[in-house]
C-alpha cells in the first residue's frame, strides 16, 4: 500500500473491539450490549445455545449487518465506514455452506479470489494451494453439490482463506458433521492457528470450544455471561470432577446426595455433583444406599460452565 | 390399528389423493398457466390475428378462430403437461424427495408412477374442459361435438407426458428440460397444424410432424369438432397415441424401479 | 461521504497480499467509475461487477446446450409466423403501408425476445442465486458491494441478449426482411430494450417470495407479448384499447423496432428511447437498494 491512505489501515494488536455492541431485529433485541477484545494470535470463541445471538455477532463484525448501537472497530476500523476495506481482509465461512452450486471445486476458489480483486494468474495459484490444503486436489473439477458434508466445510474454510485474511471468521465450522469430519476439521484449523491467522469461532459444542479457542466468551440471551480461557472458566464455575448419576425416569432426587458434593444440578435425565473428588462421592453416596442405574466420573468441562452460569444445557 | 397393503389401483389413488391435497393448498399458482394462458392465445391469435386472415380454403372454410380453437385445446394439454412432467417429477425426485418418502411405505414404485401419470390426466382433462367451456363463451367453439375432443386432447398430451416422465427419472440434474421445451414443444405446437395448414410446409417437414402427439391430437380434435373424422384413420391416431403412453409406462416402471427402489 | 474519503475507500480497498500476490497488486477500481463512486456511498459499490460476468460466463460454458437453444426460440416462432401463419394473410398495415406479414412479424419477434430473454434471465436467475444458492450472500463477505452484484448481473442479461438479437438480426437479414440501413441501430435499441427490462425483472425479483410469485411475471409477460400488436396491427383494437396498449412497453419496443428495419423513421422514435431510459433507471436504482436492503441487515 502507498500514498496517504495507508495510515488508515494500520494493524494494531487488537483486531476486534466491541463496546456495548447491540443488534436489533425489529423489536427482536439479537445482542443486548456486548464488550468483547480480539488479539492478533488468538483463537477466540464465542459458546453459547442457538438463538444465543452469536451469528448476529458474528455478522456485525463480518461487516454484512450494520448494527444497531455501541462501538465497534474491527481491523482498527469502523465497518458502517469502511466495510469493503475492512472485508478484504477478512475470511468467513458462514453458518451454511453458500459456496456456487453451478460452478466447479476449483472454479469456487478462483471466482471468489476475483472478487478480491486478485488477477487471474494468482487466482489459478491459489487455487490449487487451497485446494491442497482442503485436502480436495482429486475433485478439482467435480460439481459442488455431490461433496460431503465434510468436503463442502472444508472448501468453505479454504474459500475463506483464498485473500489470506488477517483474520477468520468461523460460524458454527462443524455443525451437522459427523465426528470424522470433525477431527480433521479440527485439524485444519489447528494448523491455520499454529501459522499464526486470528480465528473467532462460535460454536455450541463444548468440546469444539475446549480444542480450538484460547479465550472465549459464554453468551446467552445477547449478553456474555463469563469470559476466559477455557480452563479459567471451568476452574472458576465448576469443579475439578463431576460425579454423574443416571436414574430411571421420575425417580431420581437431590435430596439424598445434597451435602456430598459443592453443588448438585438436577437435569431432566440424570443428577450432577460438583466435587473435587468424584470417587469419594460415589462411595459415599452408594454407602447411603443411593442406587443409581448407571453413573460416571468424569472431569469438569465446559458444558458444565454453562449449565452453571444459564442453568441450562448447551445442546438441547 | 388396521394397516394393510393396498391393491396396485387402491395405491395409485391413495398417491392422487397425496397430489390433491398439496394442489387444494396450492392451485392459485396454476391457474394463470393452465387456465389463463391458453385463453390468451386464444384471443390474441384467433381473434386478434384472426382478424387479418380471409376464412378460405386453408381454414377449411371457417373463420380463422373456430378453425384455431379445436387444436388449440391439444395445445393446451401439451403445455400444460411440460411442466408437470419435468420439473414437478424431477423435484419430487431431487429436491422434495416426496416420492422416496412414499415409497418407504408399503405403495411400490410403479404405483407411484401410475399416481403421478393419472394425476396429470387429471389436471390436462381440467385445463383442456376450462379452455373448452371458455371458447365456447366466445363463440369460437360451436359445435357440441366438440366436447369429444377433451378426451382426445388429453390422449395427445399423456402420449406425451408418459414418456417425457420416464425421461425424467433417469435425470440427475434439470439441464435438458429447457432444451425439452425449445426444441420438442415449441416446434410441435407451431408446425404441426394448429395455427396453420401443413400444407403450407414443405414435403420434407410432414413426416417429422406424424410423429408428433399434437399432429395426431389436432387432427382427431379438429376431425370431431367440425365432423369431418372418420372411423379408420381416428382409430390409427387414437392406437398411435396410445401406443406411445404404453411406451412411457413400461419405460417409466423400469426407471421408477431403478431410481427408487435402491 | 465526501468525495476523499471514498477515492480513499477505492484506492485501497484490495486485499492484503503479503506473499501471494505482490507481483499482481489488487485491481483498483478504473477511473471511469469515478462517477458511480461519488454518487453512491463506497460501502455499496467496490468496482468489481465484471467479475460476476466472469462468473456468469464460467457458469454459462457448463450448460451451453441451454444458453444456443435460446436462440431458436424466436426463430421457430418466425418461421411458424412469417412462413407458416403469413400465407394465410397477404399483406398488413405497416410503419410505411401495406407490408408483408413476414416483414411486420419479424422486428415485433426481435423485440419481444429482447423483452423475454432478459425478464427471464433476471427474475429466474436472480431469485434462485438470492433465495436458495446464497451466491450474493457469499460475494458480499467479500469487497464486493449489492451495486456490484445488480451492474454485474445486468451487464451479463445485455451480453447474452445481445447474442441473440444478433443473431435474429442476422436471420432476419438472409430472409430479406430488412428494408433499411436503419437497422444497423436495431442491435444497441434491442440492448436498451433488454437492459429496461432486465433492470425491471430484478427490481421485481427482490420482492418475490416463493417460486410462485414467478406465475406473476408470467401474468405481466404474455399478455404483453402477446396483445402488443405483435402479431397484428394496432387498428385491431377498439380506440380506449389501442390507448391501454401505448402505454405498455413492449408497445414502444415494438414501434421502434419496426421503424428501424423499414426505415420509416421519426422524431417519435426518440420518444420510445427515452421511455426505456427511464425504466432502465428506475429499475436499477430500485433493483439495488432492495438488494443491499434484503442483503445487508
Amino acid at each position: 500500500m502507498s500514498g496517504p491512505a495507508a495510515n488508515v489501515t494500520v494493524v494494531t494488536s487488537t483486531l476486534v473491539h466491541a463496546k456495548g455492541l447491540t443488534k436489533h431485529f425489529g423489536s427482536f433485541e439479537a445482542v443486548r450490549g456486548i464488550d468483547v477484545e480480539v488479539s492478533k494470535g488468538e483463537a477466540f470463541g464465542f459458546l453459547g445455545p442457538n438463538g444465543a445471538g452469536k451469528s448476529s455477532t458474528m455478522r456485525m463484525v463480518a461487516c454484512v449487518s450494520p448494527r444497531t448501537g455501541g462501538e465497534l472497530r474491527v481491523l482498527g476500523m469502523d465497518p458502517d465506514v469502511d466495510g469493503p476495506k475492512i472485508r478484504a481482509r477478512l475470511g468467513v465461512v458462514p453458518q451454511q455452506d453458500n459456496l456456487d452450486t453451478e460452478l466447479t471445486v476449483r472454479q469456487n476458489l478462483q471466482v471468489y479470489g476475483r472478487y478480491f480483486g486478485l488477477s487471474r494468474s494468482a487466482v489459478r495459484e491459489r487455487a490449487v494451494e487451497l485446494m491442497e490444503f482442503a485436502q480436495l486436489t482429486d475433485r478439482a473439477d467435480a460439481e459442488v453439490e455431490p461433496l460431503s458434508g465434510g468436503m463442502k466445510r472444508r472448501l468453505t474454510i479454504a474459500r475463506s482463506l483464498v485473500n489470506d485474511p488477517d483474520l477468520l471468521l468461523l460460524d458454527e465450522p462443524t455443525t451437522g458433521l459427523d465426528p470424522q469430519a470433525r477431527h480433521l476439521l479440527w485439524d485444519r484449523l489447528f494448523r491455520l492457528k499454529q501459522s499464526g491467522v486470528t480465528l473467532i469461532i462460535t460454536t455450541h459444542y463444548m468440546d469444539e470450544a475446549e480444542q480450538l479457542c484460547d479465550r472465549l466468551v459464554v453468551m446467552d440471551g445477547g449478553r456474555i455471561a463469563a469470559e476466559g480461557s477455557p480452563s479459567e472458566l471451568i476452574r472458576r464455575y465448576s469443579t475439578r470432577e463431576v460425579l454423574e448419576l443416571r436414574f430411571p425416569p421420575g425417580e431420581q432426587s437431590a435430596a439424598e446426595v445434597r451435602d456430598l458434593a459443592e453443588r448438585v444440578e438436577v437435569l431432566p435425565d440424570r443428577v450432577l455433583l460438583y466435587t473435587a473428588d468424584g470417587e469419594a462421592a460415589l462411595s459415599a453416596a452408594h454407602a447411603r444406599g443411593v442406587r443409581p442405574v448407571s453413573s460416571l466420573v468424569r472431569r469438569g468441562t465446559l458444558e458444565d460452565v454453562f449449565l452453571r452460569l444459564t442453568g441450562r444445557t448447551l445442546v438441547d | 390399528m388396521n394397516v394393510h397393503v393396498l391393491g396396485p389401483f387402491r395405491a395409485a389413488l391413495v398417491a392422487v389423493e397425496g397430489h390433491w391435497t398439496w394442489y387444494r393448498r396450492n392451485w392459485r399458482a396454476t391457474v394463470i398457466s393452465n387456465f389463463l394462458q391458453p385463453v390468451l392465445f386464444l384471443l390474441a391469435m384467433g381473434v386478434g390475428f384472426g382478424s387479418q386472415v380471409q376464412a378460405g380454403e386453408a381454414t377449411g372454410g371457417h373463420p380463422y378462430v373456430v378453425f384455431l380453437a379445436p387444436a388449440l385445446l391439444v395445445i393446451t394439454a401439451v403445455q400444460n403437461a411440460v411442466f408437470e412432467s419435468t420439473w414437478a417429477v424431477f423435484s419430487a425426485f431431487k429436491w422434495q424427495r416426496s416420492y422416496q418418502g412414499v415409497v418407504s411405505t408399503p405403495i411400490t414404485p410403479a404405483q407411484v408412477l401410475y399416481g403421478q401419470l393419472l394425476w396429470i390426466a387429471l389436471r390436462l382433462a381440467a385445463g383442456t374442459a376450462v379452455f373448452l367451456g371458455i371458447a365456447v363463451a366466445l363463440g369460437a367453439i360451436t359445435n357440441p361435438s366438440a366436447v369429444l375432443a377433451v378426451p382426445f386432447a388429453v390422449l395427445a398430451g399423456m402420449a406425451f407426458t408418459a414418456p417425457v416422465v420416464a425421461f425424467t427419472a433417469t435425470r440427475e440434474k434439470p439441464d435438458s428440460f429447457n432444451v425439452i421445451f425449445r426444441f420438442l414443444v415449441m416446434p410441435m405446437t407451431l408446425f404441426t397444424g394448429g395455427f396453420f395448414p401443413m400444407s403450407q410446409l414443405p414435403d420434407w417437414l410432414h413426416p417429422l410432424a406424424w410423429v408428433t402427439p399434437v399432429w395426431h391430437g389436432i387432427e382427431l380434435a379438429r376431425g370431431v369438432t367440425f365432423g369431418t373424422l372418420r372411423l379408420l384413420p381416428a382409430a390409427g391416431h387414437v392406437a398411435y397415441l396410445s401406443a406411445l403412453v404404453v411406451l412411457g409406462i413400461v419405460l417409466g416402471r423400469r426407471y421408477f424401479h431403478r431410481r427408487l427402489a435402491v | 461521504m465526501t468525495r476523499e474519503s471514498s477515492t480513499q475507500a477505492s484506492r485501497n480497498d484490495g486485499p492484503d497480499t503479503d506473499g501471494l500476490d505482490t507481483a499482481n497488486p489488487p485491481a483498483a477500481p478504473k477511473s471511469s467509475n469515478g462517477l458511480l463512486f461519488r454518487i453512491i456511498p463506497p460501502g455499496l459499490y467496490a468496482g468489481r461487477s465484471h467479475v460476476l460476468v466472469e462468473r456468469s460466463y464460467l457458469v454459462s460454458k457448463r450448460a451451453w446446450m441451454s444458453v444456443i437453444s435460446g436462440f431458436f426460440e424466436p426463430l421457430f416462432f418466425l418461421l411458424s409466423l412469417g412462413f407458416g401463419f403469413g400465407q394465410l394473410v397477404t399483406t398488413v398495415e405497416g410503419p410505411g403501408g401495406p407490408m408483408p406479414y413476414a416483414a411486420f412479424v419479424a422486428p415485433a419477434l426481435l423485440a419481444a425476445s429482447a423483452m423475454n430473454g432478459a425478464v427471464f434471465e433476471a427474475t429466474f436467475n436472480l431469485f434462485f442465486k438470492f433465495k436458495y444458492a446464497k451466491v450474493y450472500d457469499a460475494v458480499l463477505a467479500t469487497p464486493m458491494g449489492p451495486v456490484d452484484i445488480a451492474l454485474g448481473e445486468a451487464a451479463w442479461c445485455l451480453i447474452r441478449g445481445g447474442l441473440y438479437s444478433g443473431g435474429f438480426i442476422v436471420v432476419m437479414l438472409g430472409f430479406g426482411l430488412i428494408s433499411s440501413p436503419w437497422a444497423l441501430l436495431a442491435l444497441p435499441v434491442c440492448l436498451l430494450v433488454a437492459l429496461a427490462f432486465a433492470a425491471a425483472g430484478m427490481a421485481a425479483a427482490t420482492f418475490m417470495r416463493s417460486w410462485h410469485d414467478f406465475d406473476l411475471v408470467q401474468l405481466a409477460v404474455m399478455p404483453l407479448f402477446l396483445f402488443s400488436t405483435t402479431f397484428y396491427p394496432l387498428s385491431v383494437y377498439p380506440g380506449w384499447l389501442q390507448t391501454v396498449v401505448q402505454c405498455t412497453p413492449l408497445y414502444h419496443a415494438i414501434e421502434l423496432m419496426r421503424a428501424l428495419t423499414t426505415g420509416y423513421v421519426g422524431w417519435g422514435a426518440l420518444g420510445h428511447v427515452v421511455y426505456f431510459v427511464v425504466m432502465a433507471a428506475i429499475g436499477v436504482v430500485v433493483a439495488a437498494r432492495r438488494l443491499g436492503k434484503l442483503l445487508l441487515t
